[in-house]
């Protein structure tokens, strides 16, 4: 079935099976490798997506389903000047760096409805992201610093 | 170890010039023999030097990243090494990732020696070449070399002469390379990058979402291959369905791949390959197999579970002969009727999968000419297997070395190369019979996979029995495991520094459950245990727990060498021998960080603070952790104190924070939640839901850090921060609530991190 939705503001019409999810399309069909495959049941965040601007796991999306601006971590910026891509650098987050995507996305999703959470809310919105290298404390340091810079 | 001298090396190593069509010059290693090259075989008949510095005519230079990268920051470390001695800002280097080559020797992440191994290796090479760049000047300037200085990668004469490095490439090109280990080498003191927080160097990539990773790789025209196996341990397919499941819309290829077990290894399934992989992997459902599952089918955990309690009635036995691996020295059992107290234990810790992020994959291409190129994540990579699974020979395969989501241990087994090789054969040669070209194919596994196929860390189940006298001294101590492949702690602490002391294993069997190394190999568990069990006993002796362990390391037993020997203590591989004043140097100072001596008799009633310290792959580190227990099992980890003696120099220090709070973060994973069991020969747990790691809203309020520097060779800091954490937890619980947590995970005990 042809499926047409927006991706970082271009508009996009793929021929897959309608259950598809939306992870598989981005990256196998239009070859957006940026959204991370990790447990594929909506259980550790690696391919959290914005969809109309909420922060939503790609992996249990599927393609019918999609019919509202998808933004991926390839459209969050046009160069890494987002506050949350530059707060994750200053502050040398990564370690394999696996999951960050999916962090960045969930903490841009966070900021955009809250421009300066708490401790608490970062717990909220962030819990569904699995670190497994353990950077959560850089994480919590880099949203707080990045809701400084919005 | 001693500081400038490195067993990799000897003396017919020597710096090998190259200068550079359209400028430049590479300067490299020329390796005459050089050992550790068990991964590759035999050397090859004419080695070549290996590259590892670029100097272009632009002042840029290119710095070669030997070793695989996969979190643990190396891809930086070892290249920070080299630019430091070589004088150069670390903002006009560009890293490259070194491909499969025997040129460049271990190429090797585990047991957390890159940096011991390649320390002095790595600052010779920068060293040297700096050493070259300053004679060209003095021939250019006739100056003599003494009057040169450098820096920024720049050389200054005097006079106003200055000259940069890229200017004199062509000059160093002609140069005599010096004798490497007569180079001087820098003054540590004087270290410019080693030392710095040097952020990751992929972050930008990692934060725009570039594919960088080994599941990004996609060669053109690739196709995506799912691999189904027999969920029992060692089950072959005997049929399956495979001419239906062709038919589905969008399979390309779906066959059988026969069980290796004698040659590559590989295990035996059916293959899916498909356009994407999502439609590969969903053909699965449709997917019908009837399975040979063999013999692991009869196996349970209960049934280890039950081996396990009825051996203990044997705990008193002395090892067989001087075995190694046990330990028995003086007469426990003596002393066990001497004594004014004897406790008793038990202690279990389960069978855990590593679930780095990324789940396992490899790309490879089988081509016309017979040849075969691997994209691979390995963390030990080699061609022997992959080539062996594809049936030909290991000159006909070449490896690339790609960025990975997290090993753990996990990537030091390769089954994903093993695996695609032999898809990739089968589906070109059916394209070749179809008069196609041949294609690179990625093989992915679903999470499930990867947790149903790991190579586990074992189980330990452990039965302790120890003796204190009138005075609350340790007097004899012992230890019985039986064993799933299980950690035998024959040579931990607190052997060495007790009169009797006996540790003693019998098999538990039969055990076909595949095991390999986790983070921090052998201590990951036994920590653990040992340092839980101590504490037992420091507050049988009414002791404070921490003055308890110093009070024990300041008392060294001197032992009768066993027939046998004792070897290296503790550890595990690059584990070296155990010394006192640096464990106790980390006591002290997380002592001090957490002002332990004020808070401890403060705590109780919700409120504990517990301690803990590992030696572990040539490391030394100690925790203290405060926190709260705030009923019905909700453990709240407030604040965490770490202290970590990895030598004299720590190449990274935001590398090395960052690698203790992961360490302590996994740590919680493994206590709280993290098991794996075993039903009918195959594993229970699927996916994360079942096997929950730490999430955000349990990290600590902070993990304050401290480096204690000693006089010893850098070591690596990717293991040893992980083991002592938990223990230091459980302690903390025992102090909040009197509850001694003797069995992992704590959920089956009602606990849960809030
Ligand atoms: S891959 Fe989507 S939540 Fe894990
Ligand atoms: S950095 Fe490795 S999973 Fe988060």
């Amino acid at each position: 079935m042809p499926y047409t939705f927006t991706v970082n503001g271009t508009s996009t019409t793929v021929d897959t099976p309608e259950d598809m999810p939306l992870l598989w399309v981005l990256r196998d069909v239009l070859k957006m490798k940026g959204t991370k495959f990790g447990c594929g049941v909506g259980a550790c965040g690696a391919c959290t997506v914005h969809i109309d601007g909420r922060a939503v796991r790609s992996c249990m999306t599927p393609v019918a389903n999609v019919s509202a601006p998808v933004t991926t971590i390839e459209g969050l910026s046009e160069d890494g000047s987002h506050p949350v891509q530059q707060a994750w650098m200053e502050l040398d987050v990564p370690q394999c760096g696996y999951c960050q995507a999916g962090q960045i996305m969930s903490a841009a999703a966070l900021l955009a409805n809250n421009s300066d959470p708490s401790d608490a809310d970062i717990n909220t919105a962030m819990n569904g992201n699995v670190c497994r290298c353990g950077t959560y404390m850089r994480i919590r340091e880099a949203i707080h610093r990045a809701a400084a810079s919005v | 170890m001693k500081a400038n001298t490195d067993t990799t090396l000897n003396r017919r190593t020597f710096i090998k010039v190259t200068s550079l069509t359209g400028g430049g010059v590479a300067l490299g290693l020329y390796v005459g023999t050089r050992e550790g090259r068990s991964q590759f075989g035999p050397p090859p008949p004419a080695p070549t030097p290996d590259v590892y510095i670029t100097i272009k005519p632009n002042n840029r230079f290119t710095i070669i990243a030997k070793n695989p990268e996969t979190g643990q920051g190396i891809k930086s470390a070892l290249p920070m090494i080299i630019a430091d001695e070589l004088d150069v800002d670390w903002n006009q280097v560009d890293i490259q990732q070194a491909d499969l080559d025997p040129k460049y020797g271990r190429q090797i992440e585990g047991g957390s020696t890159a940096i011991p191994s390649n320390y002095t290796t790595m600052r010779q090479v920068g060293a040297a070449a700096r050493a070259m760049v300053l004679e060209a000047a003095a021939d250019l300037w006739n100056v003599p070399v003494d009057q040169l200085t450098t820096a920024s990668g720049v050389v200054h004469g005097g006079l106003g002469r200055q000259a940069t490095y890229g200017s004199l490439a062509d000059a160093v090109s002609r140069l005599e390379p010096p004798d490497i280990t007569a180079v001087p080498l820098k003054d540590p003191a004087d270290f410019k990058i080693v030392g710095q927080p040097v952020p990751g160097v992929e972050n930008f990539q990692m934060v725009t979402g570039q594919p960088i990773y080994s599941i990004d790789v996609e060669p053109a025209g690739m196709l995506f291959a799912a691999y189904h196996k027999c969920p029992v341990f060692g089950g072959v397919v005997e049929s399956a369905n495979v001419d239906e499941i062709r038919a589905l819309p969008g399979i390309q290829h779906a066959f059988v791949v026969d069980a290796d077990p004698d040659g590559s290894g590989r295990a035996s399934g059916v293959a899916i390959v498909a356009d994407n992989w999502w439609v590969a992997n969903n053909a699965r459902q449709q997917l019908q197999v009837d399975w040979d599952e063999g013999p692991t089918a009869v196996e349970n955990t209960t049934r280890y579970n039950e081996q396990a309690a009825s051996l203990s009635s044997r705990a008193s036995e002395a090892p067989a002969g001087g075995g190694r691996g046990v330990a028995n020295i003086g007469d426990v059992e003596a002393a066990f009727a001497d004594a004014d107290q004897v406790l008793e234990a038990e202690y279990y810790f389960p069978l855990l999968s590593h679930a780095p992020l990324e789940p396992m994959n490899s790309t490879a291409h089988f081509k016309e000419d017979g040849t075969l190129e691997i994209w691979s994540p390995s963390q030990i990579p080699g061609l022997a297997n992959p080539a062996r699974s594809a049936g030909i020979e290991n000159d006909a395969a070449t490896m690339h070395l790609v960025r990975s989501g997290g090993g753990f241990g996990r990537r030091l087994y390769s089954e994903y190369d093993i695996e695609v090789a032999a898809i990739a054969r089968q589906v070109s040669e059916e394209r070749m019979e179809a008069g196609l070209p041949t294609v690179p194919v990625k093989l992915l596994w679903t999470r499930e996979d990867d947790m149903h196929f790991d190579m586990y860390r074992p189980a330990g189940y452990h039965f302790f029995k120890a003796g204190l006298d009138a005075d609350g001294r340790l007097t004899a101590f012992r230890d019985f495991v039986p064993s799933v492949a299980s950690v035998v702690p024959a040579n931990e602490f607190p052997r060495g520094f007790v009169s009797n002391f006996m540790a003693n294993s019998i098999p538990i069997t039969p055990f076909s459950i595949p095991t390999g190394a986790l983070r921090a190999p052998s201590t990951n568990g036994v920590s653990f245990v040992m340092q839980s069990f101590i504490d037992e006993l420091a507050v049988a002796a009414g002791a404070d727990p921490m003055q308890f362990r110093l009070d024990l390391l300041a008392n060294p037993v001197p032992e009768p060498q066993p027939a046998g020997g004792r070897g290296g203590r503790g550890g595990g591989f690059g584990g070296g021998g155990f010394n006192a004043s640096r464990a106790a140097g980390v006591l002290e100072a997380v002592r001090r960080m957490s002002n332990w001596d004020a808070v401890y008799p403060t705590m109780g009633n919700g409120r504990g603070i517990g301690c803990a310290f590992q030696f572990a792959h040539a490391g030394y580190v100690a925790y203290v952790v405060d926190l709260t227990a705030e009923g019905n099992g909700q453990i709240r980890v407030n604040n965490v104190w770490s202290a970590v003696d990895i030598g004299r120099q720590i190449i990274n220090p935001s590398r090395s924070r960052n690698l203790v709070e992961g360490g302590f973060i996994e740590a919680m994973s493994h206590m709280m939640d993290w098991e794996i069991t075993i039903e009918g020969g195959a594993v229970v747990q699927n996916n994360f839901p079942e096997y929950q790691p730490t999430r955000m809203a349990h990290a600590p309020s902070s993990i304050e850090v401290e480096f204690v520097l000693s006089d010893n060779s850098p070591t690596g800091l990717g293991e040893p921060s992980l083991p002592p954490a938990i223990p230091a937890i459980t302690n903390a619980v025992f102090n909040a609530t009197g509850e001694r947590i003797r069995r992992l995970p704590m959920k089956h005990d009602g606990y849960r991190w809030t």
